[in-house]
């Protein structure tokens, strides 16, 4: 019992000393021009104004690919799939995917994306390789999201005459939404503090300027350019300073992985209070 | 979906409206039919995911073994492949992930059981509704950050029980790495406790057990394929963990089962290469592939360890 409570104290207590040791660190270096500032030689001066640019694009980019391609799988599974042994493999796999380490991810993405697909160390090789790694996450996420739903709503909708589509479409995506909305946050807050499979595509440390932006003046107006632009993001910006020897660029290290936890917290905290909610408030 | 076919035959003699909804009905079931393919093709994507795992560390690990035989491969003592006296001891790099998930999981494990254990069978409701998210949370933390922590604080901490400790270890990392996996040993193992039916306890509460009698001899016993493959997700984690070695055991090769010493993992030499600009298609390109693709081996054999575990002492209640 006393050995219980023990235990759960050196996670709380280990937390509790990551987060203060960080925060007192970093605290003094966090600043507006943190924020607006590109990394320099300097370290009073280096900013994350690339990383968090960057990072916010790779997300859109991950997003992108995983949430339509995780949904539509978990549907397929859920809905469609008939019991056979191409189901097998796919739901086998997926729980192997599941397991294998986020710098494999990197490796397929180095020979495949970079190499053989001509991507280059591009904004768009990384969001692939982030929508890969978190789509067994969606797919996961989404067919516990259908499953809860009662077998009644579907041959009501069936009764009415309506097509399979139109009952996964009408009843099994909106009931399903806050499920799949809590998998993908999951999701989207690991992809944000993976760095192994971004540095292994090739990733450069030190990026002072920003991707072209999406928005022209001329027509056509947007523009898909910064999908091939290089990059870096927030972890690779924070393992950067921490390797490097002085302790003026620890003190960046710090700020900047308080920012990142304090994101990835955001997004945990908001997925485990949606669970919540999700918990609660339905009543069939 | 297998009315269209009399209906297609009867169509021709069929006037007006009644064709109309025909080609109607007909066109549904077409629309039905692409909208199922890509969902499939959807689901398929994972499958493709796997394949090209395999087929990008496969061939390019294929021409790595033509330069370097299997065998110096798994005997060599060194492990110095950017070298001019170039050696390819997989060993070596092993011995650094074996060594760091050694002392990982001698964290992990025991933490991970034990909270498990309170959660599910002593806490109070309200502990586990605050814990358990908690738990999460740790887990959710980047590892980039628990290497930070490793390399400033844990390092700095052990240093003043061990003055000889050097600025990179593998007993940091390995640390830090345990505290990190505790999350994922206790939440498997606790959902595994949980699913043990009242009844089992209630049973032994009869013969005059005490709670910890009960939790250690009835409940861990019944749950215990749950437990194994909690474990066995922790040894996966470890061994295929990457920045925090990378950052807090050094990336110095060296053959070692002391954790007081730095040396790299496997892992931390994949990210050393790819942050120096090795030229495609060249020996010290390839040797990160033949890397990955022994890790990949490793955590495969944990997945199918298991799989088989899980049968093998699978309760039926």
């Amino acid at each position: 019992m006393l050995v219980g409570v023990l235990a759960l104290m050196v996670g709380v207590l280990t937390f509790a000393a990551l987060f203060a040791n960080m925060a007192l660190d970093g605290i003094g270096r966090l600043s507006w021009d943190f924020f607006t500032n590109f990394p320099s030689r300097r370290p009073a001066q280096a900013g994350i104004l690339s990383a968090w640019v960057g990072s916010t694009l790779v997300m859109l980019t991950t997003a992108f690919f995983a949430v339509p391609l995780g949904v539509a799988s978990g549907i397929y599974l859920e809905e469609y799939a008939a019991k056979s042994w191409v189901t097998d493999i796919i739901e086998i796999n997926i729980t192997n995917l599941a397991g294998v380490p986020s710098i494999v991810y990197g490796l397929l993405a180095l020979g495949l994306f970079v190499y053989q697909f001509g991507l280059g160390q591009s904004i768009l090789a990384a969001g692939l390789t982030l929508a890969l790694l978190i789509l067994p996450v969606v797919i996961v996420a989404t067919r516990e999201a259908i499953r809860s739903i009662p077998q009644g709503i579907r041959e009501g909708a069936y009764a009415l005459g309506a097509t399979q589509w139109q009952v996964s479409k009408d009843h099994i995506i909106p009931y399903s939404m806050p499920g799949i909305l809590t998998g993908v946050i999951i999701g989207m807050a690991r992809a944000i503090g993976e760095t192994a499979p971004i540095i292994t595509i090739g990733a450069l440390t030190f990026i002072a300027f920003l991707p072209p932006a999406p928005l022209k003046a001329e027509a056509p107006f947007v523009s898909f350019d910064w999908l091939f632009s290089p990059f870096t993001v927030m972890p690779i910006q924070m393992f950067n300073w921490t390797s490097r020897p002085e302790a003026a660029f620890h003190q960046n290290a710090a700020a900047a992985g308080f920012v990142l936890v304090l994101m990835t917290l955001a997004m945990n905290a908001l997925a485990i209070w949606l669970r919540y909610r999700l918990r609660k408030g339905i009543e069939w | 979906m297998s009315a269209v076919a009399p209906g297609l035959a009867t169509s021709t003699v069929l006037q007006g409206s009644d064709s109309l909804r025909l080609s109607r009905r007909r066109s549904r079931v077409v629309r039905e039919r692409v909208i199922e393919s890509v969902l499939f093709l959807a689901a398929l994507v994972s499958v493709f995911t796997t394949v090209g795992i395999v087929y990008i560390l496969v061939k390019e690990s294929v021409v790595f073994f033509q330069h370097v035989s299997l065998v110096s491969f798994l005997t060599d003592r060194q492990w110095t492949p950017l070298f001019d006296d170039a050696h390819f001891g997989i060993m070596v790099l092993l011995s650094g992930t074996l060594t760091s998930s050694a002392v990982a999981l001698m964290i992990a494990i025991p933490l991970g059981t034990v909270i498990a254990i309170y959660l599910s069978e002593f806490a109070p409701f309200k502990l586990r509704e605050v814990a358990k998210p908690f738990l999460e949370l740790l887990g959710g933390v980047p590892t980039i950050v628990y290497g930070y922590f490793a390399l400033v604080f844990v390092t700095p901490l052990l240093q003043r029980i061990y003055p000889d400790l050097p600025g990179f270890n593998l007993l940091a990392a390995g640390i830090v790495m345990g505290i990190m996996i505790i999350p994922y040993v206790s939440s498997i193992s606790e959902d595994a406790m949980r699913a043990v039916p009242m009844s089992l306890r209630e049973g032994s509460y009869a013969m005059g057990a005490t709670r910890f009698q009960t939790a250690t001899r009835v409940v861990v016993p019944a749950a215990f394929s749950g437990i194994a493959s909690a474990y066995i997700l922790g040894i996966s984690r470890a061994v295929g963990e990457t920045m925090i070695l990378a950052i807090a055991a050094g990336m110095q090769p060296n053959l070692t089962f002391n954790p007081l010493e730095p040396a790299a993992t496997i892992t931390a030499y994949i990210v050393q290469v790819a942050l120096g600009d090795l030229p495609h298609g060249s020996v010290g390109y390839q040797t990160i592939f033949a890397a990955g693709l022994t890790l990949m081996l490793f955590t495969l054999a944990c997945n199918i360890a298991g799989h088989a575990l899980r049968k093998r002492f699978r309760e039926s209640y």
